[in-house]
């Protein structure tokens, strides 16, 4: 077998799989943070939250209504990104003028009663969501085995990411977004609707959220408690990257989960925890995120 | 400009009465103190100390929130390494008294203060709530995987011992005076932080940092010592409950506990002074009330639909809509 640094390569390919597919997550649920953050200038601290459901929305959808992993793919995020358009106009609407440290507290206050009354009606126990029947089985690529469903969610995730970044910067409805990112104020005397687009966005946001906890789904054990810890990781990748570009967030994603990934093989106590001091060390070289701007 | 000018006119014209109204407050403090020292023959004096380690603990985090503007979701690291450190020593060198147990947990919460502050003072508001989130947790894995925490398990049976050598700590009511005076220091040490010159400039960093800098104040400065003295603060506190409850587990680690001190200091009025600690009274009784009904298994939801409503009927808390609901109908 062919080592590296006393590593079988295959290990080494298989944890850098498995890295790669965290940083598919984190890039998406950051890429989420970001959108939500340009336009609201808030973060949302439900987003785990939001990821949840948008796995146990498919778990459900299986389970009782029979719908298969394709459409959940698409459904679930609609209707979780309903439920966000719910929470934008009738809770965070009313605060928006406030310090953003309400919002922040109020989205905290909201993951916490999801996660609490999904906890309370399914427990902690995760629950399995069976592979779409296309996906299953892998290809032996010589150097490692390949499963095809991971490839499928490091190839959706990136699509996904790209999509929305074609959006925001090559759409009119992306210049609007950048605009109000911009200057809201200046933007509304423009006649532009802003109230609807935040409204908008923070759905959007919410939806890949949602999205992400889909393709999730099939890997990870779904519960409601699963999106808790993600988040922090996130926040923790945020960071890292800095809010300012949305390329920055989808490349400091991967990038983190790759490094995760690594650290793994070559000194496995530290893979909970090597992000946070990347975090710590990004902070000290450089506090405004690799891809911020300088504040 | 004409703002800062006004306010100096109304603040001189309002000595007189600032000085009447902090010979009121210090009556009430009194009051409150006679209370205090009554309450154990009235209430279960463990359950009291309870309340009086976590309001010191949201006093200390509202020296950051309430007075700096900082929103630390954090503050969980130092309670659980203080309780870690008093318990860990207490347990394994059986000659130590309490004292020196509870000195050395703030020492080392204040030393984990100095770290986390000089990294996310680096970056301002959600930013530095999300490092210091992410800081926290950084703390919790290496506690979930040191040896000395005993893991999930925790540490058990710690030893209240004799306070100074002399006096026994097994009896609940001495042990209940004595947290009571460390409460009491802690909230003097936070009254008189806040209203020091020090205090003045903090609240100033508050209202508006940019300014605050151009009149050559070093912000920054500011801002970590006023991290470092809540750390500090938020450490002895869970020294103490870790000898109250001869206990110390992850649970003081979790993230959770970071979001519970800033929905009691939320609910009982950033500040405020005596917010927090109304705050962590109420929180500290609803979750002992709910543990034993039928409701146990839904604090959570509780705990989250209270922060719900705070945010968005009652942002002042209890102790800021009683001084609004004062000062409208008697001043």
């Amino acid at each position: 077998m062919t080592m590296l640094f006393g590593v079988p390569l295959a290990v080494l390919y298989g944890q850098l799989l498995l890295g790669l597919i965290n940083g598919a997550f984190y890039a998406l649920l950051s890429l989420g943070l970001a959108v939500i953050f340009g336009l609201l200038k808030i973060i949302n601290f439900a987003h785990g939250a939001l990821y949840m459901l948008g796995a146990l929305c498919a778990v459900v959808l299986l389970n009782t209504l029979g719908v298969n992993y394709w459409v959940a793919l698409i459904l679930s995020p609609v209707l979780v990104g309903i439920f966000g358009i719910f929470l934008e106009r009738f809770l965070l609407r009313r605060i928006a003028h406030e310090d953003h440290i309400y919002s922040l507290l109020l989205t905290f206050g909201i993951a916490l009663v999801i996660q609490g009354v999904f906890t309370n009606i399914y427990g902690v126990s995760g629950m399995r969501y069976p592979i779409p029947e296309a996906l299953r089985g892998g290809v032996n690529l010589g150097f490692m085995f390949l499963p095809y469903y991971r490839a499928w969610v490091i190839v959706a995730a990136l699509v996904v990411c790209f999509g929305t970044w074609f959006m925001i910067e090559k759409t009119k409805l992306g210049s609007y977004l950048r605009a109000g990112t911009e200057n809201a104020k200046l933007m509304q005397a423009f006649g532009i609707n802003v109230p609807l687009l935040v409204t908008l966005t923070y759905g959007f946001g919410v939806m890949l959220a949602a999205f992400a906890g889909v393709l999730a789904a099939p890997i990870y054990s779904v519960s409601p408690v699963m999106g808790a810890n993600l988040l922090i990781v996130v926040f923790a990748v945020v960071v890292i990257g800095g809010m300012g570009s949305i390329i920055g967030a989808v490349l400091t994603g991967l990038g983190m989960g790759i490094i995760e990934g690594l650290t793994k093989v070559f000194y496995p106590e530290a893979s909970s925890t090597v992000i946070f001091l990347v975090m710590v060390v990004v902070l000290l070289l450089r506090p405004a995120g690799l891809f911020g701007k300088e504040a | 400009m004409s703002q800062s000018l006004s306010s100096v006119a109304v603040h001189n014209v309002g000595l007189e009465q600032q000085r009447r109204s902090d010979r009121r407050r210090l009556i009430f403090q009194l009051v409150l103190l006679a209370l205090a020292l009554a309450a154990p023959f009235v209430i279960y004096p463990v359950f009291l100390m309870k309340v009086l380690c976590f309001a010191l603990f949201a006093v200390a985090f509202n020296l950051l929130l309430g007075y700096v503007g900082l929103l630390s979701f954090g503050h969980a690291a130092f309670l659980s390494t203080g309780g870690y450190t008093t318990g860990y020593l207490l347990t394994t060198y059986s000659g130590l008294t309490p004292e020196l147990g509870i000195l050395a947990g703030t020492a080392t919460a204040t030393m984990l203060g100095l770290v986390f502050g000089l990294i996310a003072i680096r970056r301002q508001g959600i930013y530095f709530a999300m490092i210091t989130l992410a800081l926290a947790q950084l703390v919790f894995f290496f506690y979930v995987q040191s040896d000395f925490t005993r893991g999930e398990d925790g540490l058990h049976g710690i030893p209240r011992g004799n306070l100074f050598g002399v006096i026994s700590l097994q009896d609940n009511l001495s042990m209940y005076y004595f947290v009571l005076a460390i409460f009491v220091l802690g909230f003097a040490l936070v009254q008189r932080t806040i209203n020091s010159p020090f205090g003045y400039v903090l609240k100033a960093i508050k209202e508006n940092e940019a300014r605050t800098t151009s009149l050559g104040y070093n912000t920054d400065h500011y801002k970590l010592v006023a991290f470092v003295i809540s750390a500090a603060l938020a450490g002895l506190a869970g020294s103490v409950k870790t000898i109250v409850f001869q206990l110390a587990s992850l649970t003081d680690a979790h993230w959770h506990m970071s979001g519970e001190v800033v929905l009691m200091t939320l609910l009982g009025g950033v500040g405020t002074l005596l917010g927090p600690v109304i705050g962590a009274a109420f929180v500290v009784s609803l979750e002992h009330q709910l543990a034993q009904g039928p409701l146990g298994d839904w604090v959570n939801v509780i705990l989250g639909g209270i922060f719900v409503i705070c945010v968005l009927a009652f942002r002042a808390g209890i102790v800021g809509e009683v001084q609004k609901f004062m000062k409208k109908n008697f001043n």
